[in-house]
């Protein structure tokens, strides 16, 4: 393999991770406050990239006003969810939350499969991210360049948000302390639909730059990437956002790279992830930067 | 909790004393709304608290430093101060209400940011006493702020507590250290298994002989 090859894999290890990042994000943020795995978190995913398809190519808006209401009413969507599926169980035991969650996950997907209909459907490109440019004999898209930077800018973002802000401050002493957080005269049940509303809306952006990238959607397009960036997000340290990026970009680089260095087991790509979740659950159950393991779901 | 009935009057310090499992904190917990009570009543000023959420509560005037301290370890000393004051928005309030808490407790100042995890026992219960001043309440109710303070640190807590006081804040004590607490307090009520078995002055109770017994632990001094 020479060099320049090795970096043009290495671009599109960068650019997987980065959505895998931006989707990870998502459950840890969940997870940090309600100690919850958000399983429709992949279907939310879903979600946005079809609003974003049925905004080009149902009522005709330009890509990027569809792009925009895309991410809003995922960001809507998933608040609604905490509302109507977590709330309720919030003094329930937690193994009731996890199976309203997966309980969520199938409705969403089913409900897609009724609505949308089974048959993938091809997500419009617009122009400006199909542009490929050549350095130095390789052929590079621009997405390749736009997502990680996409990522980047949004993850800035977040951590503004969560460390500088009042609201970051409120989310961060939920995390560990609900009644405390109360006494406080933190609105729990906000901060916590903020927490979604900030998840779903990362999720939103990553299934959008998802189509761009693989141009085609389905209703079940949101498991595998949901289920890796949730091993993502434990291979970081469950809980902690830089971790979610950092497990987001390992898992992203090293999935390419297999596929790169032995296409043999290309066909294992997707098995790949789990192994490396049995292996961090044997050997390092806390993830990357994770401290202390909470209870486990 | 089996009806029990308590007043607190405006500008004293009221202290519940009783052994453990007695209902003293479930009486603050239910007070603050953390816990919702079956039946009774509870007025601030005249205005029933039953059934309002936590923080309209806190709006009241009124807050709580929780049993155990209960700092946010994840963050720093200076950031749990202004959670103290999530609902207010008056900046120079704040800060003036800050530099105030740092003049109570030089101690948070050198370490303002150092995250409260890290902190002493000791320093931990002077930021949760501080971190509930920054709500600048009108009734400060405190649960077991003794606990498991070396008495050195102990001591200087209460002397706190009656600068707090003597500031014109009214405070609700709940304490296992039976004595330092009616010693500082006008009124104490004795609670034994959710129910109020004495009440009296602090003066009162304090030479009381089953009060010694109970709680005073002065026969087991007596033996040595």
């Amino acid at each position: 393999m020479t060099l320049t090859e090795f970096l043009q894999h290495m671009a599109n290890g960068v650019s997987l991770g980065s959505l895998y990042a931006l989707i990870a994000i998502g459950y840890t943020m969940v997870y940090g406050i309600l100690r919850l795995i958000n399983f429709a978190h992949g279907d939310i995913f879903m979600i946005a990239a079809y609003v974003a398809f049925f905004g080009i190519g149902i009522f005709s808006l330009p890509w990027w006003v569809s792009f925009i209401l895309a991410v809003v009413i995922t960001a809507f969507i998933g608040a609604l969810i905490e509302r109507a599926g977590y709330r309720p169980l919030r003094n329930s035991p937690r193994i009731s939350v996890l199976i309203s969650a997966i309980g969520i996950s199938f409705l969403l997907e089913n409900l897609g499969l009724v609505l949308f209909g089974g048959r993938p459907k091809a997500f419009y490109r617009p122009p400006v991210f199909a542009q490929v440019f050549l350095v130095k004999g390789v052929a590079v898209q621009v997405l390749t360049i736009y997502i990680p930077l996409v990522t980047i800018v949004l993850l800035a973002c977040l951590l503004y948000l969560v460390h500088k802000t009042k609201t970051g401050m409120a989310m961060r002493a939920c995390s560990r302390d609900f009644e405390t957080a109360r006494l406080m005269a933190i609105n729990v049940d906000r901060i916590v639909s903020v927490t979604f509303v900030v998840g779903s809306a990362l999720a939103a952006v990553g299934g959008i730059m998802w189509s761009l990238k693989f141009p085609q959607i389905h209703p079940l397009m949101g498991i595998f990437p949901g289920l890796k960036c949730f091993i993502a997000a434990v291979l970081g340290g469950i809980g902690n956002i830089t971790g979610a990026v950092i497990g987001g970009f390992i898992l992203g680089i090293l999935e390419i790279m297999l596929v790169a260095f032995f296409p043999a087991l290309s066909g294992y790509r997707d098995a790949f992830a789990f192994v490396i979740l049995i292996l961090i659950l044997l050997f390092r159950p806390t993830g990357i930067l994770g401290e202390t393991m909470a209870e486990k779901v | 909790m089996k009806g029990i009935t308590l007043t607190v009057p405006e500008g004293r310090i009221v202290s519940l004393i009783g052994a453990n499992g007695a209902g003293k904190s479930t009486t603050l917990r239910a007070i603050c709304g953390l816990v919702k009570p079956t039946s009774g009543e509870i007025t601030y000023n005249g205005k029933s608290l039953v059934g309002l959420p936590t923080q309209d509560i806190i709006l009241e005037g009124i807050t709580m430093v929780p049993e155990g301290r209960r700092v946010f370890p994840n963050l720093t000393v200076y950031e749990n101060l202004l959670l103290g004051a999530y609902a207010r928005n008056d900046v120079q309030g704040i800060s003036s209400d800050i530099k105030r808490v740092f003049e109570l407790f030089p101690r948070l100042e050198e370490r303002q940011n150092q995250l409260a995890g890290t902190l002493s026992g000791g320093e931990q219960q002077m930021l949760a006493l501080g971190r509930a001043l920054m709500s600048r309440p009108k009734l400060l109710m405190m649960d077991e702020p003794s606990l498991g303070l070396a008495p050195l640190v102990v001591k200087n807590i209460f002397e706190k507590i009656k600068q707090i006081h003597d500031e014109g804040t009214t405070i609700l004590l709940i304490e296992q250290n039976a004595k330092a607490a009616l010693e500082l307090s006008d009124y104490a009520y004795v609670l034994e298994t959710g129910k109020i078995v004495l009440e009296g002055t602090g003066r009162e109770l304090i030479s009381n002989s089953e009060v010694k017994k109970a709680y005073l632990g002065e026969e087991i001094i007596g033996d040595f």
